[in-house]
């Protein structure tokens, strides 16, 4: 009974629980009713004042024509630029020759092989399967150099992430200096820093790899510094009474303590530079990412898709061996597992031999499958078929329409028309609730900064589309996160379809959502919902599956239905997950929303595109760091202050 | 306060095997991917529509058949692939549709690109209404009579405008200026990329539904979905030279090649070909109509193309 009443706010005395939010927002309204007549008259209350702009135009248009002057001459690009980008151009190569060289039977062997013994039977088997499927579709070469450039990518991400986590494992005051910047660089959609990354590397692979290390390194920095601080206190006092160095206790001790970390730290590494793989296509790093890119300049939806398969599959392999990887560290080894390795190793290296010697190093083109054609009919079929005249619900074309005119206009025109001061209020209040006085400030000048950038405007148009597809996501998200919570057999369903809508390639789906949905905000909105949707469902039903069992079970002792249990026990108890599942949302959608510029989303995405295909920073950059700015507005109005605490994961 | 040094040292002795070893010239980097198993390796960009795959693809197709060079293809938007040749990323642009300030500054002044000739084909950029449309409402083709239909254009996009649909953001276009400065009643609706403008297109076609839209020719769109062109102010030489004044209608170009100069003088039979190679607009859209309308493969349309026309592309040959 006791459980039932705490955790039920309903029946909490209501003074208890709102008396800090009512001070907050007393005291906010205080500062308000002094500052706000005082800015209101010196620079008016429309849009951002034009006062406050700064014009980066010039400066930006000047850096950009001194880099492409100076790029073949300057010692800067001679001796430290040109060389970093030979020295991954090398590596890149090298192992992109080396797989070559082992042949597509040695490589599909010696990859089952790594899967076996890090992961176990199953992992090898499907690992195996996977990159037969590569073949099989065709997409054997851009295959490996996707591998080729990720194994590069994430070899430097995981060394300048772990250098990084180390430094701020040891040290605390590195460790709070790093903090913001982990933040804000996880919070990056990373189409906004491709263009400064192209103007000083070209495009190309070096361009590629280094937007990729930037987008991959924070998750393992992160992590190794999680791992470091939360060693064992008595563990690490017990090595330090043997009278140890400092160094020795770093290596023999908190290092490998720390290795389940390290390992997750690896694994969302990898994750996320294969995800960047694909964007850094828009910038020739080519592979499987520029065979999607390409065929979506000639709408071939079939082709993409054919491109894309193999990312999922990679993505999934890879993500479920080091998963179990992580699983079975500590377990101890099997008994005669070193015998059983080395058959494996000489069998492995037997099938690449054979397939060296067989003239078979090229995947046979025989044994290609054309998947094309038939999902191009699909396409063609559903979009002739649901984009409009649909009896009775309409078409999707109209949905989109009035999603368009009743939804995404009004709250488009209901920010523009706020006055500038009026938002940066809300922001206030909402962050301050929520969060603490910091996470509001950073909030409220995030804000701040994109009216002194000058693109105010455009920048509420993005805020519009983003909470419309929050909105949105939000509510199948938690539809679907209680669906599987409740049931193993929706789990199960519904497990392999989050995993490709989380893994394909954005820019597969653009088409289709396009047919549906005609060019405009709705299709971008569309596309964010189904990169956003995994990441909610699965955090909601993780969240509700960990309510405290004890709970559930004297609320059904006291006879309360299914809809009562969920309603007033689960989603309660499970509301730190449910606004974790908030704060992840916001971050993707923010993501899509970028290259909902592709689609016709227009906004800062459009210029952010616009940059990019025009080589103009001005434009470009700015639009960037606007969309920098909105999502650390966007995370720190809606992060939880318990966050702080578990983030790594 | 000891662990600290540690990168410290690893990043400075990096920085010194780094700079140890001279100078680094960016301009002088291949593909990381070019010449694997020692071919002799051409790299092509490409642009997203498909006439540019077109070319590209024949191209290729020649370079791999009749020459034995290895080719790879990168997917550039035009002006950052004019950055990438200077840099010797790509060794050609076959469809360049007139880049002013690009010439200027690696053509004329750094040297680093050399024109490579005709194309062959001729482009236009213009505004677009659906034949099945003009038919019906012949005075549509005159822009002084695009008001009048600008509820018929209408979507929830345009707001109470209508809408002109523009294409990808790498395209050359003065619409904004164009619409203000003729007191049009009309919204440009940017689709963001070539692609997501076809498929509006192509579903606006299925329900024989008006739509005004830039477009361009030759593209293949035009034979699937025939389109009249409606009539600007006429150009005149300069009369596009101010961004935000531009009144007029947009210039026949005569696409270009152009070449990186170390690749123009030392690609030797690669060079000469891609510096013969000159076509005509239909030659183009056969190859373009393969691709994306029958979704052959480049190769396989290219292959096709190649085994049918010999005696054009004959003279191309080194």
């Amino acid at each position: 009974m006791a459980t039932l009443t705490a955790a039920t706010p309903n029946t909490a005395p209501p003074g208890v629980l709102r008396r800090p939010a009512v001070r907050k927002l007393a005291a906010l309204a205080v500062v308000a009713a002094v500052l706000v007549p005082l800015a209101a008259g010196r620079w008016g209350s429309g849009a951002w004042p034009d006062a406050l702009t700064v014009d980066l135009s010039g400066p930006l248009g000047r850096a950009s024509d001194w880099i492409v002057d100076n790029r073949d001459s300057h010692p800067l690009f001679l001796h430290f630029l040109g060389h970093v980008s030979n020295v991954v151009v090398i590596a890149v190569r090298a192992v992109y020759l080396a797989l070559l060289a082992v042949g597509w039977a040695g490589v599909t062997a010696v990859a089952a092989l790594t899967a076996w013994r890090v992961a176990g039977v199953r992992q090898a088997l499907g690992t195996a399967a996977a990159f037969l499927a590569c073949g099989l579709l065709g997409m054997w070469v851009p295959t490996m150099q996707t591998l080729a450039l990720m194994v590069v990518a994430v070899a430097v991400s995981v060394l300048v992430g772990a250098l990084l986590g180390l430094a701020a494992g040891l040290s605390d005051r590195t460790h709070r200096g790093l903090r913001p910047v982990l933040d804000t660089m996880q919070v990056l959609p990373a189409f906004a820093y491709l263009l400064p990354v192209v103007l000083v590397f070209g495009i190309g692979v070096p361009a590629a790899v280094l937007a990729t290390v930037v987008y991959a390194a924070p998750p393992m920095a992160r992590l190794t510094a999680l791992g470091l601080r939360g060693a064992d206190k008595e563990v690490l006092e017990a090595v330090e009474s043997l009278g140890t160095t400092a160094r020795q206790r770093l290596l023999t001790a908190r290092i490998p303590l720390a290795r389940k970390e390290l390992l997750l730290g690896l694994n969302q590494t990898i994750m996320m530079a294969l995800s960047m793989a694909v964007i850094a296509s828009v910038i020739g790093a080519g592979g499987l990412g520029d065979r999607v890119y390409q065929a979506l300049a000639s709408v071939d939806v079939g082709a993409a898709l054919a491109a894309g398969i193999p990312i999922v599959l990679l993505a999934v392999v890879l993500d479920r061996v080091t998963g179990a990887a992580g699983a079975r560290l500590g377990d101890a080894p099997a008994p005669n597992a070193r015998v059983l390795g080395a058959y494996a190793l000489a069998g492995a290296g037997v099938v690449a031999v054979a397939g060296r010697f067989a003239g078979r190093l090229e995947w046979p083109e025989s044994w290609v499958v054309g998947l094309a054609e038939p999902v191009n009919r699909a396409v063609d079929w559903m979009t002739a078929h649901l984009y409009s005249g649909v009896p009775v619900v309409g078409g999707t074309a109209d949905w989109a329409g009035r999603f368009t005119t009743w939804v995404l206009d009004p709250l488009r025109d209901g920010l523009q028309w706020l006055p500038w001061w009026g938002v940066l209020l809300i922001v206030a209040a909402l962050a301050w609730l929520i969060g603490t006085w910091r996470t509001t400030l950073t909030a409220v000048l995030a804000m701040a900064a994109i009216g002194v950038l000058g693109v105010w405007q455009p920048s509420l148009d993005t805020l519009s589309q983003v909470l419309a597809a929050v909105a949105v996501t939000l509510v199948i998200g938690f539809a679907a996160g209680v669906a599987t919570a409740r049931s193993d057999r929706v789990e199960q369903l519904l497990r392999p379809v989050l995993d490709v809508f989380q893994t394909m390639p954005q820019f597969v789906y653009l088409i289709p959502v396009v047919a549906l949905f005609g060019v405009g905000r709705a299709p971008a909105v569309a596309a964010a919902v189904v990169y956003a949707l995994p990441a909610v469902v699965r955090i909601t039903a993780q969240g509700l599956r960990q309510v405290d069992p004890a709970a559930l079970e004297s609320a059904r002792s006291l006879g309360a239905t299914g809809a009562q249990q969920l309603r007033q026990v689960q989603l309660p108890l499970a509301r730190p997950a449910l606004l974790l599942a908030v704060n992840q949302g916001v971050v993707l959608v923010l993501a899509v929303v970028i290259i909902g510029g592709l689609v016709g989303g227009g906004a800062l995405g459009y210029d952010v595109v616009f940059g990019l295909a025009q080589g103009d920073l001005a434009t470009g950059l700015v639009a960037g760091a606007a969309i920098v700015c909105l999502g650390l507005m966007l995370d720190r109005v809606t992060q939880p202050t318990e966050r702080r605490a578990k983030k790594g994961a | 306060m000891r662990f600290r040094t540690i990168p410290a040292v690893a990043a400075g002795s990096a920085l010194l095997l780094l700079t140890g070893c001279g100078a680094a010239d960016m301009t002088k980097q291949a593909s990381p991917f070019a010449n694997a198993r020692g071919a002799r390796t051409v790299t092509l960009s490409v642009q997203s529509w498909v006439g540019a795959q077109a070319n590209v693809a024949v191209a290729q197709y020649l370079l791999e058949h009749e020459l034995g060079y290895r080719v790879d293809t990168v997917q550039v938007d035009e002006v950052p692939a004019w950055d990438a040749l200077s840099q010797g990323r790509v060794d050609a642009i076959l469809e360049d549709w007139g880049h002013p300030d690009q010439e200027q500054r690696y053509v004329e002044d750094k040297k680093t690109i050399v024109a490579g000739g005709d194309l062959g084909v001729t482009g236009h950029i213009g505004w677009f209404v659906p034949t099945y449309f003009a038919k019906e409402h012949p005075d549509v083709t005159d822009w002084k009579n695009l008001n009048k239909y600008a509820d018929e254009f209408r979507t929830p996009e345009s707001g109470g405008r209508g809408q002109l649909l523009d294409g990808s953001p790498s395209y050359v276009t003065n619409d904004k200026a164009l619409v203000k400065n003729l007191k049009l009643d009309y919204r440009v609706v940017f689709a963001g990329s070539e692609a997501a403008q076809i498929t509006q297109i192509q579903q606006f076609a299925k329900e024989k539904k008006p739509f005004l839209t830039y477009w361009y020719t030759p593209q293949w769109l035009s034979e699937q979905v025939p389109m009249t062109e409606v009539k600007l102010p006429p150009y005149e030489e300069g009369c596009d030279a101010e961004p935000d004044e531009v009144a007029c209608a947009y210039p026949h170009t005569p696409l270009q090649k152009y070449l990186n100069a170390d690749f123009a003088r030392s690609g030797g039979e690669a060079a000469e070909l891609l510096r013969n190679f000159r076509w005509t607009t239909e030659d183009q859209n056969e190859v373009s109509l393969m691709i994306a309308e029958q979704k052959l493969s480049p190769q396989e349309a290219a292959e096709r193309w190649v085994d049918s026309h010999r005696s054009v592309w004959e003279k191309w040959l080194p």
